[in-house]
């Protein structure tokens, strides 16, 4: 079998050309290897091979990013490799931004198998966990001789397509993707032996640590809401009876915007729930009871509100996945906005 | 309270002329099982299928599953409250057809209930594929309403479990386990050097169709109270609820909570298992800000140095589940929550609705939304027609083969939060 054929990507001080005042040379690449790819190297033996390396000062990549990316992988490309490594760059701010961002290009465009590794408190690291493999390093480039190795083993396994494991047996930084498996003992006697420790006061690692969570600024009071048109949106699933989009009961992948221009009152008839994780009875026999269109009305009639916007959307909050949530309220937004809506009434169940 | 549990060991379910137990084989008289359904006017017909472990097998809509179980010696019956007077139970001798179940099925809400296959890759996601089964598809009268039609199938369920249950009471078991929890200062007294620890059991109440009971009490009406650990498998908590079925404790669960089973493995020896607290899930926040400040105020009140909380279902439950943690946490006693998490179908999402730095040890369930592609299978118990509907299913999720392309969260028990399987979530 021929060698794997590796391109590596190293900045201006780690290829030996100088350190800050060097950080504006353009992207250049030269034969073989040059600076740490000597490391990696030791590792590769025989079944892999840096065939070029990549150099790029780090602040002319993050002055000029599109520039930079588009000419690194037009001279990536030339040399066909099968695998690309960039780094390390341990605790070096935007030598890690620049390891994470051609990484990524080169994963998404050149679809070859890439990876960096750098220091988990780099800017870099947050930025591009979730896109590519960050192999996790010390913060300092004297633990070259350990980040190497681990860099350059997780490269051939990527190479060779084999199956990655957990971010603790692999050495990445977790991209912050559940991924289901079964554990070798049931949930109960895990739960049991985690409060052991706990009461002990011994290490124990959870199972899932707590998100930060999000938190939104509820929006400034309107004062006057006679002269505005006002949109009402639901999680409570109230959709045309017949779910004409078919909108799932649960983890929703969709919403719906429906037209109810001259609806004075959601019917038994006309209007029903999706929504599969609450008793569906009331909400069919009346669905005003979730999404509020007869007193809305009313409101408009006695003047309080200026106007109902004709479209309402809709979607089943029930098991929604909160990355699913914000696409689709990044995408009605724009619309409302568009519309001319100046104030939304929000339901949920 | 001392409870032995005598294990009769049940390897296979056939239809006979009567019922009865031989050499592990369970028997049951089809007729009678119809007759017993059949009392309850508010059902039209019924179905009594056989499904057993390794067979292809779907069974669809799922409603409960329950494991037979009859009182031997000590007060009581099996369900005290629903089946039998309200007497207290957890004490004497129960025997339990281990192996065999019933499981109802019926299409009550349509998208709220769970599958279970007997074979391939969706039976390694349900602990009731490795179950001879004795199977009700139920249907009703015409007219009847969902929640009548729940109480009819859930009612039908207990009464043929208990039934089947009576056969196994001058049967010899093939194995006894003892389970004994003493009254609290007892309990305190015989173990002064191990830790006090507790059990908040977290109960499903989140409205119609949507219920759990405690000795027959809609436990959505219940302040948090104490129960001895051994009250639970004498049937004390029973399901009345299956919505997205991953997640939903069936009587079995209860009746074979493994969070209690594995307290006691330790009691004596690393802990002081000294007993339950039970609380709801209401969808009120009055309720919740309730019955979270008292089940803070009942560990407190029993000297816990530790709990574990399990919850049921998910979504609103989740703010029920936190507050309950920040709560004993901030009386100082430790916890530990045992949950599922719905991370999206690519996992990349958060996977609770609420969160706390003060829930730092979690145990998971997996993650619901992961999607399975279940094979078709060659026997259906029960019918497919509301397979794109079920909660955790999608338009096209049937496909012209029958074969089922859905989340897990569609199988009965799959992400059971009350850790009874081995699935879990990691971080990659």
């Amino acid at each position: 079998m021929s060698k794997i054929r590796v391109v590596h990507y190293i900045n201006q001080f780690f290829a030996g050309i100088g350190g800050e005042e060097k950080a504006d040379i353009k992207p250049e690449v030269r034969d073989g290897i040059v600076g740490p790819g000597a490391a990696l190297n030791m590792t590769f033996k025989d079944e892999a091979e840096i065939v070029a390396t990549v150099i790029c000062g780090d602040s002319y990549f993050n002055e000029n990013i599109e520039e930079a990316k588009s000419n690194i992988l037009e001279m990536v490309k030339k040399y066909k490799p099968d695998l690309f490594v960039a780094g390390p760059a341990f605790n070096a701010g935007r030598y890690g931004v620049a390891c994470g961002a051609i990484t990524k290009a080169i994963q998404e465009e050149l679809n070859i198998p890439a990876v960096t590794a750098m220091y988990i408190e780099n800017p870099g690291a947050d930025m591009f966990k979730k896109d590519v493999y960050i192999i996790e390093t010390k913060n300092s480039a004297a633990s070259m001789r350990t980040a190497a190795p681990a860099l350059a083993k997780f490269a051939l396994k990527l190479a060779r397509n084999e199956e990655i494991k957990s971010p603790g047996e692999d050495g990445y930084i977790p991209r912050g993707i559940r991924k289901n498996i079964f554990r070798e003992e049931r949930g109960s006697k895990r739960a049991v032996d985690m409060l052991i420790k706990k009461l002990k006061g011994e290490a124990f690692i959870t199972e899932y640590p707590m998100p930060e969570f999000d938190n939104v600024e509820p929006g400034k009071a309107v004062k006057d809401l006679s002269k505005i048109k006002l949109a009402v949106l639901t999680s409570g699933g109230i959709v045309p009876k017949g779910n004409p989009d078919r909108i799932e009961s649960s983890s929703a992948s969709k919403y719906g915007k429906y037209d109810i221009e001259g609806v004075m009152d959601l019917t038994e008839e006309t209007y029903e729930t999706a929504h599969g994780g609450y008793d569906p009875v009331y909400a069919n026999e009346d669905a005003d009871r979730v999404l509020p269109v007869d007193v809305l009305r009313d409101l408009e009639k006695e003047g309080v509100i200026g106007e109902l916007h004709k479209y309402f959307y809709t979607t089943t909050g029930n098991g929604t996945s909160v990355g699913n949530a914000k696409k689709f309220a990044a995408e009605y937004a724009k619309e409302l906005v568009a519309d001319g809506v100046e104030a939304v009434i929000l339901t949920s169940t | 309270m001392r409870l032995e549990l005598g294990k009769i060991n049940i390897v296979d379910v056939q239809f006979g002329d009567t019922t009865k137990i031989e050499s592990g084989t369970l028997y049951v008289n089809k007729q009678k099982i119809i007759d017993i359904v059949m009392e309850d006017e508010h059902i039209k017909s019924v179905e009594v299928e056989l499904a057993k472990p390794g067979e292809e097998t779907r069974i669809t809509p799922v409603k409960d599953v329950i494991e037979p179980r009859v009182k031997v010696e000590g007060q009581g019956e099996i369900f005290p409250g629903v089946m039998s007077k309200v007497t207290t139970v957890g004490t004497g001798r129960t025997h339990v057809l281990k192996g065999a179940a019933v499981i109802t099925c019926g299409k009550i809400v349509g998208f709220q209930e769970g599958i279970i296959d007997m074979s391939g890759p969706g039976s390694e996601f349900t602990p009731f594929s490795k179950l001879n089964n004795v199977c009700l598809v139920i249907k009703p009268v015409d007219g009847l309403k969902q929640h009548e039609y729940e109480a009819a199938v859930r009612m039908a369920g207990l009464k043929v479990a208990t039934f089947i249950g009576k056969v196994g009471k001058d049967v010899q078991p093939d194995e006894v386990e003892v389970y004994e929890t003493k009254p609290l200062l007892e309990s305190i007294n015989e173990y002064p050097n191990l830790p006090k620890v507790g059990y908040v059991y977290m109960l499903q109440t989140q409205g119609l169709l949507h219920d759990t009971y405690v000795y027959g009490v809609d436990s959505k009406k219940i302040v948090p109270t104490i129960l001895y650990p051994t009250e639970v498998m004498d049937g004390a908590i029973l399901s009345g609820n299956c919505v997205s079925a991953c997640d939903k404790n069936t009587t079995y669960h209860h009746q074979n909570n493994p969070i209690i089973h594995d307290l006691y493995e330790r009691h004596g020896k690393d802990i002081n298992f000294v007993g339950i607290i039970i609380t709801n899930e209401n969808v009120y926040l009055a309720d919740k800000e309730r019955s979270s400040n008292w089940t803070a105020k009942l560990c407190k009140y029993l000297g816990l140095d530790g709990a574990i909380v399990s919850q049921e279902g998910f979504g609103n439950p989740d703010t029920d589940l936190i507050m309950n943690c920040k709560k004993i946490e901030n009386e100082g006693i430790k916890t530990v929550i045992v949950t599922d998490e719905y991370a999206g179908r690519d996992g990349a999402s958060q996977s609770l609705a609420d969160a706390d730095a003060k829930a730092d040890a979690v145990v998971t369930g997996g993650n619901a939304n992961e999607v399975i592609i279940l094979p078709p299978m060659k026997k259906i118990i029960g019918m497919l027609d509301y397979t794109d509907k079920i909660a955790g299913g999608f338009d096209g999720s049937l496909r012209a083969d029958g074969s089922i392309e859905a989340e897990i969260q569609v199988i009965t028990g799959a992400t059971n939060e009350l850790g009874f399987n081995k699935l879990s979530t990691i971080g990659f």
